[in-house]
């Protein structure tokens, strides 16, 4: 049992991750955005769950919906708000956008916009990890509409086959943007694929943000201790559509968003703490309230940031090089 | 004995011997580097370049891998991005298109995309030349397709003195480095300086000095040219050939150079015409010396067709040396040389 000070910690990361969705949305809807939103709300409980269970020298590898899992994971939010704007002060520089960053200064290996994309990245990590024996663990996380992507199939394959310490957290949201799970996959669950790369598959309750740091926990002193692999499949769901432009009701039916929205992890951490007396309604939106109030002021000065210049730095597609020749 | 420091020892050698050098000494002083690929381990590599390593540096540095060609680019990307110095071999560039994402929209791309956050210093090594035999999916020339991603360095040895110190080069470069090695040139023998010895990226080099018309060319066409400006020799016709080594990043400098002293140019590519290197080779040198030149910039390529197999077919497709003489000479004419 995970002690209050934890969940409690949790509860409020998870409150974050969705004031920064709906402040992108907000940002979005008023055209103060550049390109889309991929909006997470509703998956709170994998990204807090899973990261709030690594090491501070554990790393992550995301993907496209990936602002919930940097900010669980440490970044700084008026950088990666400034990242989504477009303004020089952002994690890329405005170069990347919000699927595009990466800093190792807090254990993000990267995201980027092919689906799939980061999956052997973070497996590439964790070989670094396993060859210069550190105790790193890496965390992957993708959807499951990455799960059939080539690529990942052939990454967790070598994962198998190497023991590496790394954590597949598949996040079954059930859509991969438009298609539905059951015309894309023919088994019922995808974490039975974990038996064919030689590693423990487990579906679990995404929604659940102290199931999802339990089992997280437990992948990570199995990566650590040379146990290899695990693949988590966390079911969830997302509340919004795929991007910010797609209402997610033309392929979904009404009545099945209502249903997950009642599944809310923040919901169900909040009602457990208040039914165990460590929480009441009052500080709860006490808490949600600083929160947002706090994400507001940050964004107004990621609003006010400025933008890139405009101009071409040809010099910036490559690394200064440090080799001296004889 | 200043004058010895200055001049290293050689030691002839093939290419093969000259890369496994590379990767031998580099991965003695660098324990970083390690290296993957299909077969590189136990049987050394398929052309033999691995061979050792596995028995000097063990099994957990040189490692052999499923067939998992995007994987295996896609595991060093992130292996470079958490602390390595990965080097890959893909066993021909007929296969580099698995990986293309990996390499064109990851490798490529996490430095800039990242505001510089993000480093990749990792080598992907592939055999490539187009010869009977090979057939489509095992004897393409794909090297100009690659010219299009920005932040990738592509290398490709002539010489085993280059192939040692631009592989040197390339696995010490904070950068993803594709390197392309010629079936053609794998055989040949040729001085090699011992020790650490580096030969920078981007740096072309003028393989035949001569005075009348330039060949800019790569990989192994080098050897044609070579052979069609003997030819020439005896014809009163001197040329001169510089040979790229590194077409991204592209040394504008050296090639203008050498066209602003001969005025005339012929590019040479064993790849297709359409889209190449040898496109960008004649646009460059246009847009630069229009008027300077005394012809126009010819092009001789390969025949826009998937490489074939049989004899016949391959040489009707890639440049061979008459074709080099006969343009050269067609040029003469018209630009009055000798």
């Amino acid at each position: 049992m995970l002690d209050t000070a934890k969940r409690k910690a949790m509860l409020r990361q998870m409150i974050l991750v969705r004031a920064f969705e709906e402040k992108l949305d907000e940002l979005y809807q008023r055209k103060a955005m550049f390109g889309s939103t991929h909006s997470y709300r509703g998956q709170e409980a994998i990204a807090v769950g899973v990261c709030s269970a690594l090491q501070s020298t554990d790393l992550i590898a995301s993907y496209h919906r990936g602002t919930g899992h940097l900010i669980a994971k440490g970044a700084d939010l008026y950088t990666l708000i400034c990242e989504c704007l477009g303004r020089q002060d952002g994690y890329s520089k405005g170069r990347g956008g919000k699927m595009h960053m990466g800093d190792m200064a807090f254990g993000f290996i990267g995201n980027t916009g092919t689906v799939g994309g980061t999956v052997p990245t973070a497996t590439g990590a964790a070989l670094s990890a396993k060859v210069r024996g550190s105790q790193e663990v890496v965390v992957s996380f993708f959807g499951d509409g990455a799960a059939n992507q080539g690529v990942v199939h052939e990454s967790m394959n070598l994962a198998g086959v190497w023991k590496l310490p790394v954590i597949y957290v598949c996040e079954n949201n059930q859509y991969a943007m438009t298609v539905s799970l059951e015309k894309s996959v023919a088994v019922k669950q995808l974490s039975v694929r974990g038996a064919a790369y030689g590693f423990e598959g487990k579906t679990i309750d995404g929604n659940d943000v102290e199931v999802v740091y339990e089992a997280t926990e437990a992948a990570a002193a199995k990566g650590r201790s040379g146990g290899g692999a695990t693949f988590l499949e966390c079911i969830t769901y997302r509340w919004d559509g795929h991007f910010g432009g797609d209402p997610g009701t033309g392929y979904r039916p009404k009545e099945e968003i209502e249903a997950w929205k009642q599944k809310c992890p923040i919901k169900r951490l909040k009602e457990k703490l208040i039914a165990e007396g460590h929480l009441t309604e009052q500080k709860f939106q006490k808490t949600s309230d600083k929160v947002y109030a706090e994400l507001d002021a940050v964004a107004k000065r990621a609003e006010a940031a400025p933008l890139p210049k405009k101009e071409v730095d040809l010099d910036a597609i490559y690394a200064a090089s440090e080799v001296s020749h004889g | 004995m200043a004058n010895a420091a200055a001049t290293p020892a050689t030691k002839e050698m093939r290419m093969q011997e000259a890369l496994r050098e590379a990767l031998r000494s580099e991965m003695a002083r660098d324990e970083r580097v390690f290296v993957m690929g299909e077969d590189v381990a136990l049987f050394g590599g398929a052309y033999g370049v691995t061979r050792g390593l596995m028995q000097e540096f063990g099994e957990s540095r040189v490692l052999d891998t499923p067939i998992s060609e995007a994987a295996l680019v896609g595991l060093a990307v992130g292996a470079a991005i958490n602390g390595m110095r990965p080097v890959v071999e893909i066993q021909f560039a007929d296969l580099l298109p698995l990986a293309m994402d990996q390499l064109a929209s990851h490798a490529a791309r996490y430095h800039y995309m990242t505001g510089g956050r993000v480093k990749v210093p990792m080598v992907v090594r592939t055999k490539f030349a187009t010869r009977a035999g090979g057939g489509p999916s095992h004897s393409s020339c794909n090297h100009g397709a690659f010219i299009h991603f920005p932040g990738l360095k592509i290398i490709m040895p002539t010489t085993p003195a280059d192939a040692k110190g631009l592989l040197l080069s390339a696995i010490r470069d904070p950068n993803p480095v594709l390197c392309f090695e010629s079936h053609h040139l794998y055989g040949i023998r040729g001085p090699v300086p011992e020790g650490d010895y580096t030969v920078p990226i981007g740096k072309a080099v003028v393989r035949r000095a001569g005075k009348d018309l330039t060949i800019v060319t790569c990989g192994g066409m080098v050897l044609k040219a070579d052979a069609a400006a003997d030819q020439l020799k005896e014809k009163g016709i001197d040329i001169e050939i510089v040979d790229l080594r590194s077409l991204a990043p592209l040394d504008k400098e050296t090639i203008l150079n050498s066209v602003a002293k001969t005025k005339r140019a012929i590019v040479l590519d064993e790849g297709p015409m359409i889209g190449g290197i040898s496109a960008e080779l004649a646009a460059l040198i246009q847009e630069n010396l229009f008027s300077d030149l005394k012809g126009p910039v010819v092009r001789i390529a390969a025949q826009a067709i998937p490489p074939p197999h049989s004899p016949p077919l391959v040489d009707a497709m890639i440049p061979d040396v008459g074709q080099v003489v006969d343009a050269v000479m067609r040029l003469a004419e018209g630009g009055k040389i000798a």
